[in-house]
């Protein structure tokens, strides 16, 4: 199996050709498409968009709004001013638990999200509750880590306001039934709210027919750059919803005694935004696209299917979470008393990188049993070699490790 | 499969850090990991502190009687990898009995030599802690390793 995109592409990849990179699921390497496209936009079309009224301010302001029409026609939202521009899917879901929450959620109104959740879609819901006096309430996941419908359905009732559950699991991989959880939050007039951090870079994204209300991404996952990234939400509701941070562009009128607000996308966008970000993430897009969501897709599941085989068949080998069809491109696994992190280490020396701990999920990990685990995640420029790699750097670690007590 | 003849992987030796990982990871530390020295609680404890290392989860609680000017007796409770338990352990093997001012010494010691310091690496008052020098080039592995000393220089300060 060779890469879909290959590794001559992404710069830092070419020049370590050694490197086996297994963390995309923290954040993926660049393609140069992705940085000349920033280079290109500080070299010729820099300035502050939206601001100046010289012909270069109007270039910069072009290239961000072309960017944004770029990202919205990729996650298929028709209507591009409703895709605001965040630093990435902790601010986008901060936004919305911040700004729609507050205004929203009242004591004794329920807060729903599942035991699977990062902190980015867990801490802001619990803490949201906790200030408005709300009950917080957590969807257990099955031993398979899957979410199942009708335990959701039987946990949620008129007094549910939002519920907020991920696309696909960031430590066991679990590609959530998206439609059907959004429509039992809707069935009780809450708001889903789809955390898409491990969904948009690897799985096709339609959000005008997912029937979420909330979906929110981050650029650095899916070969764009750091500091950038997405929410997109149904119009009406970022109309009613009040402002998240306040400054400049996001107002209309400041007067003495109060300030109006401008209209979408920039009543969520206050201060200069990161033009050269959405630049970039505008070229990840086109990069993802040329090759098309559902070969991304084809391929990390050809990848994590022989990788789930590979793993299983090493003595001491424990994986997490549902079998390789239910998963995107994301293993999480234990190796005997092999502890992730000594694993992480002795693998890092056989310039296998992967992650180890708590993975951002701690509730998660308390469900599981388990204090840590190791996490493999592959991507676009993974190929057959890199799952030889970590296979063989488990067995080498297991022999220095001695009999692995399981 | 073994390392050396693993087709995969480059051959033995092509990451420096490989020959440190293969020495950090000797029989020694795998048997305190395994069989980790005066684990458990304490009982008639003065102190008690617990670490724990947020990035990762590793956990050490340090629980210590004192007699005068004396470390009488000191346990540790804790979850983690080996880096940090095998250190944990030896820390209790190693301070128990000691009076207070050698224990200083010795943590200022064991940070030396965590921190690469040769001499330190070779003091044979470290004991077994010194099998656990490889972690000098590691330093991402650095927290494990000092985790339990980290407790222990709490508790010896309040007794300063």
């Amino acid at each position: 199996m060779t890469s879909l995109i290959h590794r001559s592409q992404f710069p830092l990849l070419a020049a370590a050709p050694e490197l086996v990179y297994l963390d995309s699921a923290a954040t993926s390497q660049k393609p140069r498409a992705v940085l000349d496209a920033v280079r290109d936009f500080y070299e010729n079309d820099y300035a502050n968009p939206h601001r100046g009224a010289y012909e270069l301010s109007v270039r910069a302001t072009t290239r961000y709004h072309a960017a944004r029409e770029r990202v919205a026609s990729f996650l298929g939202v028709r209507d591009a001013d409703c895709v605001i521009f965040t630093r990435g899917t902790t601010e986008a879901l901060n936004l919305v638990a911040g700004a729609w929450g507050r205004a929203n959620v009242n004591a004794g109104d329920e807060v729903v999200v599942t035991g699977a959740e990062h902190h980015a879609n867990f801490v802001p819901w619990q803490q949201l509750a906790l200030e408005r006096g709300a009950r917080f309430r957590i969807c257990e996941i099955e031993s398979d880590g899957t979410v199942d419908l009708d335990r959701l359905r039987a946990l949620l009732s008129p007094r549910t306001k939002v519920v907020a559950f991920a696309h696909v699991s960031n430590v066991l991989g679990t590609i959530a039934p998206v439609r059907e959880m959004a429509e039992l939050a809707h069935r009780v007039g809450a708001l889903a709210v789809c955390d898409g951090a491990q969904g948009a870079p690897h799985l096709r994204v339609r959000f005008d027919e997912m029937g979420v209300d909330v979906y929110a991404a981050s650029g650095h996952k899916m070969l764009g750059p750091m500091g950038i990234g997405v929410l997109a939400a149904r119009r009406e509701l970022l109309e009613r919803m009040p402002p998240f941070l306040m400054g400049g562009d996001m107002i209309e009128f400041v007067e003495d005694d109060h300030s109006t607000w401008n209209v979408l996308p920039h009543k969520f966008e206050a201060g200069t935004p990161n033009a050269a970000g959405a630049v970039g993430l505008a070229a990840a897009v086109d990069v993802l696209e040329g090759v098309g969501m559902d070969a991304v897709r084809a391929h990390e599941h050809a990848l994590v299917a022989s990788a789930y085989d590979r793993l299983s068949a090493i003595d001491g080998v424990h994986i997490h979470g549902p079998g390789a069809d239910a998963r995107g491109g994301v293993l999480s696994f234990t190796v005997g008393d092999v502890h992730p992190h000594d694993l992480a280490t002795i693998l890092d020396t056989r310039h296998v990188c992967i992650r180890a701990g708590h993975h951002c999920a701690q509730p998660l990990m308390r469900r599981l049993g388990v204090s840590a685990t190791a996490r493999a995640s592959f991507y676009v420029y993974n190929d057959a070699s890199d799952v030889d790699a970590l296979a063989g750097g488990i067995v080498a670690a297991k022999e220095l490790f001695g009999s692995v007590a399981v | 499969m073994s390392p050396s003849n693993d087709p995969m992987g480059p051959p033995d030796g092509a990451d420096p850090r490989r020959a440190d990982v293969a020495a950090l990871y000797q029989e020694l530390i795998l048997d305190h990991y395994r069989r980790p020295r005066n684990r458990g609680p304490l009982e008639h404890a003065d102190i008690a502190l617990r670490k724990k290392n947020p990035l990762c989860g590793d956990v050490v609680e340090l629980q210590l009687r004192f007699e005068g000017d004396t470390v009488r007796e000191v346990s540790f409770i804790g979850e983690g990898c080996a880096i940090s338990q095998a250190s944990a352990s030896m820390l209790t093997q190693q301070v128990k009995g000691k009076p207070v001012a050698e224990a200083v010494r010795m943590l200022e010691r064991f940070t030396r030599l965590v921190h690469g310091d040769a001499e330190a690496a070779a003091d044979p008052s470290l004991g077994d802690l010194r099998a656990l020098a490889g972690v000098s080039r590691l330093p991402v592995r650095h927290p494990c390793a000092l985790l339990g000393w980290t407790a222990l220089a709490e508790a010896l300060a309040s007794r300063a």
